[in-house]
């Protein structure tokens, strides 16, 4: 049984079909990267997973229990998966710290006392120690990256889901934040990753998934998808972004 | 060549400085020859005598002064029990206008209704309609006086209007924030606490500080139901001294609170500006 399955996703906004019969299996530990043009719905197929849009069909399984039954409580799972998103969405009254810390403590009800140690280090790995009492327009963008990776770590997630987290940072500083990627792998967590970053993912991706117009086109282990694309359409668009 | 630190200022510095200075000249020139302008020219209007008889007596103005100020201290009361009842009651009504829930539609159409109604009408006609119709139902003492009513009908007035400054707030907060909060497991109502409310109020800080100020001069409409605060005080001395300059002092003592008052909310409406941008 695989971590996350995907049967049949459908997400429609409106008249709009956006994730069009997804079906998608992340084992335990695995990386796996969505890729494809804008509007392809990377995005949207994250936040359905985060149960952040309800979905019109299919169905959702985290560790073989159905979460997108309608009814069921999303803050109980969304607990469970962590996501980090392109434009940060720090809350910009609190400090880097208090921004990890309120997760566990109203969610979890843990006391300050109790999870500061295992924060802080959140922090001292990333190499934040000095940061944590800065605010969020006090750091550069890797930083504010890193902090927001740090928070959803807070809460012992199960499964990690990034999109395209790398893509408001200056060049200099992606390098930053995609090594905390790599770090967090090696750790064994289970992610998956919307990226504009074809290198990254051919790199340290174990499985791609080329989605376009709401459909998974092809997937494949990363060397496989990208040096031996089978789908026209896959390889338009790799000899667009690899360019 | 390196470039070297000099000790004196630099080029752009003396310039930027003889700049300051010219301007600061040319402002204080003009200003100045408008005001002895105005010194000159007003008095030499011919009812000029008789205004200034009227209107600012000094003599009048030193005996009234004191017992203004005494009156005025009417108004900060009622000015600082209202404020904060304001501050609660407006942020109720703008999060049952806001509330999600079905079992909670009852006070959605509440709050809709709660804002209309008294943004609707004149504060004058709300303070006449409470502070003379509630104790006209024959309360017993103390519950018939006028500045517990009036005061609810200021507190009712000013919250319509702050729920929906407290709404625009909430509004401004971006749709990303709730995301990112919903995304760590956290219910609607500490997403509303936690993340959502503490920015939305200090969005809108300069907008209620806008509200206080134009309080403090309402706080005078309870004159017209009993309360002898400092604008009913001015019309007594009118009265008595057949002359208008208690009036006077009474604006002064406004602008003594309400100018700095305005001046800080411009400020911290200036800063947020730069902040935003
Ligand atoms: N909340 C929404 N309401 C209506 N339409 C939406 C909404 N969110 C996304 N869409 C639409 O869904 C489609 C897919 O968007 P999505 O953000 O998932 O694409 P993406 O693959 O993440 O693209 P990008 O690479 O630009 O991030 C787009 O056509 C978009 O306009
Ligand atoms: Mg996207």
């Amino acid at each position: 049984m695989a971590k996350i399955e995907l049967r049949g996703v459908v997400k429609r906004f409106g008249e709009n079909t956006v994730c069009d019969g997804i079906d998608l299996d992340v084992s335990e530990g695995e990386m796996v990267c969505l890729i494809g043009s804008s509007g392809a719905g990377k995005s949207t197929l994250l936040r359905c997973i985060n149960l952040l849009e309800p979905i019109e069909d299919g169905a959702i399984f985290l560790d073989g229990q159905d979460i997108s039954v309608p009814g069921l409580d999303p803050q109980a799972v969304r607990a469970r998966i962590g996501m980090v998103f392109q434009s940060f969405n720090l809350f910009p009254h609190k400090s880097a710290l208090e921004n990890a810390l309120l997760a566990p403590r109203r969610v979890r009800g843990q006391s300050r006392a109790d999870i500061l140690p295992e924060v802080e280090a959140l922090f001292a790995r990333f190499g934040l120690a000095d940061r944590m009492h800065n605010y969020p327009d006090q750091l550069s963008g890797g930083q504010q990256q890193r902090v927001a990776i740090v928070r959803a770590l807070a809460m012992r997630p199960e499964v990690m889901l990034f999109d395209e987290i790398t893509s408001a940072l200056d060049p200099q500083l992606v390098g930053e934040v995609l090594d905390v990627l790599l770090t967090l792998k090696s750790e064994g967590i289970t992610m998956v990753m919307a990226t504009h970053e074809m290198g990254f993912a051919r790199e340290a991706a174990d499985k791609v998934c080329f989605l376009k117009d709401g459909r998974i086109i092809e997937e494949g282990p990363a060397a496989k998808l990208f040096d031996h694309p089978q789908h026209a359409e896959t390889q338009a668009f790799l000899a667009r972004a690899l360019k | 060549m390196p470039h070297q630190q000099t000790a004196g200022p630099t080029r752009r510095q003396i310039f930027e400085a003889r700049q300051r200075r010219k301007s600061l000249v040319i402002a204080s020139a003009s200003t100045i020859t408008v005001v002895v302008a105005l010194i000159v020219l007003v008095p030499l209007a011919p009812g000029w005598s008789k205004v200034q008889q009227s209107f600012f007596n000094g003599a009048v103005l030193a005996k009234s002064f004191p017992k203004l100020l005494d009156a005025f201290m009417i108004n900060v009361m009622i000015f600082a029990w209202s404020a904060p009842a304001i501050a609660v009651l407006g942020l109720l009504i703008a999060l049952a206008r806001d509330a999600k829930s079905p079992a909670l539609f009852p006070l959605r159409i509440f709050g809709a209704a709660f804002t209309d109604i008294f943004r609707g009408v004149p504060v004058i006609l709300t303070v006449y309609l409470i502070g003379f119709g509630i104790p006209g139902l024959g309360l017993p003492r103390p519950w018939n006086s006028p500045y517990i009513w009036g005061s609810l009908a200021l507190v009712l007035t000013y919250s319509a209007y702050v729920a929906e400054i407290f709404r625009s707030g909430i509004d401004s907060v971006h749709k990303s924030q709730r995301a990112a909060a919903l995304s760590l497991g956290l219910s609607e109502r500490q997403v509303m606490q936690d993340v959502v409310l503490p920015q939305a109020v200090r969005n809108v800080v300069p907008a209620q500080m806008n509200m206080l100020i134009a309080l403090q001069k309402d706080v005078s409409l309870l004159s017209f139901i009993g309360p002898v605060e400092i604008f009913r005080q001015a019309g007594v001395f009118k009265s008595l001294m057949a002359n208008f300059t208690p009036y006077v002092g009474a604006a002064i003592i406004f602008l003594i609170v309400t100018i700095p008052a305005t001046r800080y909310a411009d400020y911290l409406m200036a800063r947020q500006m730069r902040e935003r941008s």
